[in-house]
């Protein structure tokens, strides 16, 4: 049994590598994922994880594969897409989720085009769903620094965060704090979708993040708790799909985000707080 | 406590280029405890985000004294809470420390003695610990009003502060405006219950867009005030002229 869980990890270096990278970004992508559930924009998350992919295939376009240059060009891309998409949904009629939507089928084909312009469809893949399992140093400096980042801003904006989801009128009637506090959100948000995108690919880099936050929710009613359950579900779906990945020879990108399914449905199922079977079987009411 | 003052000066607030608060002008005195009373899209509501600040006037001004955010709580109607959001009775009360404790500042001992003496002001001990999603209405407006308490500002807002609340909660929490008022904090309630405004509220602004009548409660709310009120329009023309009344 702990040749099956340990060996794969103690040894092949690929493997430790990959397993340092999910964990720096189950760290962070816990945390951003239940924010964006409870502020109602995980479509959004996955909106701006589509909207990565024409900037990181412009770098791919100029410089191939270098981590610089597709990240600088995510980042870019996904930043134009969400002040391109909030501008729309401020001032037309359009509302947000649906400037969202047209923006990101825009960059989804724009971006899959740019790739294929210059590239294979290896890369093409690379570019859609990563690799976990060939990350070098700078890689995995790059993501640990964004986990770092995100977790200390999170600290630092958590009170304005969670007032901003729970009574937008009282922080708008204390503070001035609220526009900045959710430009920085975004701004969180895009860096660990670049982030994870190295690792997991553009599509389902956010995987990683809406999983792990939407199975949490079935198993506490407290946000801190919520955050911490989000962690430990992204960290046991990373290892738990890298070892299925190892042994059953499937891709580990898909393995991981499978495995964070998984986990999802079994919440789902049996989760404490509000799941299936505790609504389908609750027992008997109580006195008081 | 200094007390606070506001002044409107030929204040016209609303939406779009339409006024809904139309040329206020008149003090709101400090420490005093005023009613706004009028009917529906009266702008009673809009005259309180005026105050607060979330809207701007569309022509004169409005001058608090002393200025500055921290001087005003403010409590919407039917406040936009996310009642599914997963949070514990505690913490939003502990939110009214805002002023004091900000983005970073500690709550320390002494703090959660005040929200705890908060809770106890509002009939809610044994409750921190309870998600706010499980809270009947009345719970939930006795934590907004232990917010408040934990807000101590100078100036307090109230926007139909007991709409759709039991006799035992609403009798409750009006002692808790009476306590503020003893406090010399000055407070300002939009209202319905005309009875109430009578028994309770010693000043009453009476609204319907136009300021109607304004002073001691008794003489503000005669028959004949009322029968105004109810008269003017609520009519929303598209095709209004530019006002040419001018402000001061």
């Amino acid at each position: 049994m702990a040749d099956l869980l340990l060996s794969p990890f103690s040894d092949f270096a690929f493997m430790q590598r990959a397993l340092v990278g999910v964990i720096a970004i189950a760290l962070a992508g816990g945390p951003v994922g239940v924010f964006l559930m409870l502020r109602r924009m995980s479509l959004t998350g996955d909106a701006m994880a589509h909207a990565i992919l024409p900037g990181a295939a412009i770098g791919y376009l100029i410089a191939g594969l270098s981590l610089p240059a597709m990240t600088i060009g995510g980042l870019v891309a996904g930043v134009v897409v969400a002040v391109a998409a909030g501008l729309v949904s401020r001032f037309t009629a359009l509302k947000e989720d649906a400037s969202l939507a047209a923006f990101y089928l825009l960059s989804l084909a724009l971006g899959v085009t740019i790739v294929s312009l210059r590239g294979s469809n290896v890369d093409l893949l690379h570019v859609l769903f990563g690799t976990v399992l060939a990350l070098d140093d700078s890689t995995l400096l790059l993501i640990s620094a964004i986990s770092t980042i995100t977790v200390l801003a999170l600290a630092l904006f958590y009170r304005p965060l969670v007032l901003e989801c729970v009574d937008p009128t009282f922080l708008r009637s204390v503070s001035r704090a609220g526009t900045p506090t959710h430009l920085v959100f975004l701004g969180l948000v895009v860096l660990n979708l670049v982030g994870g995108f190295h690792a997991l690919g553009t599509l389902l880099a956010v995987g990683m993040m809406m999983l792990p936050a939407a199975a949490s929710r079935f198993w506490t009613n407290d946000i801190t708790m919520m955050m911490v359950t989000s962690v430990a579900i992204g960290i046991v779906s990373g290892i738990g799909g890298l070892l299925l990945s190892f042994h059953a020879e499937l891709p580990a990108g898909p393995a991981i985000i499978l495995t964070a399914g998984g986990i999802y449905g079994l919440s789902l199922l049996v989760g404490r707080e509000g799941g299936l079977l505790w609504l389908a079987w609750p027992g008997r009411h109580l006195e008081a | 406590m200094r007390a606070t003052s506001i002044r409107f000066h030929e204040v016209t607030l609303g939406y779009g280029r339409h006024p809904a608060v139309h040329h206020l002008d008149g003090e709101i005195p400090a420490g005093s405890l005023t009613a706004v009373v009028g009917p529906n899209g009266a702008g009673k509501s809009t005259l309180l985000k005026g105050i607060v600040g979330t809207l701007t006037p569309l022509d004169g001004r409005i001058a608090i004294d002393p200025p500055g955010r921290a001087t005003v709580a403010y409590l919407p109607q039917a406040a936009e809470i996310d009642r599914s959001f997963p949070l514990s009775v505690y913490d939003l009360v502990a939110m009214g420390l805002w002023s004091r404790a900000g983005l970073f500042g500690g709550v320390g001992r002494r703090d959660r003695t005040r929200i705890e003496e908060a809770l106890a002001a509002v009939g809610l001990v044994g409750f921190e610990r309870r998600p706010i999603s499980t809270l009947s209405g009345g719970q939930m407006q006795r934590a907004l009003f232990a917010r408040l308490l934990l807000q101590d500002a100078s100036l307090i807002l109230l926007d139909e502060p007991f709409t759709a609340i039991d006799a035992r909660t609403t009798a409750d929490l009006l002692d808790l405006v009476r306590r503020w008022h003893d406090e010399n904090r000055t407070v300002i309630a939009v209202l319905h219950d005309l009875d109430m405004v009578r028994r309770a509220f010693p000043q009453t602004l009476l609204i319907a867009r136009e300021p109607v009548a304004w002073g001691e409660t008794d003489r503000v709310l005669s028959p004949e005030n009322l029968l105004a009120a109810r008269r003017m329009v609520e009519a929303h023309d598209p095709y209004a002229a530019p006002c040419r009344r001018s402000a001061a």
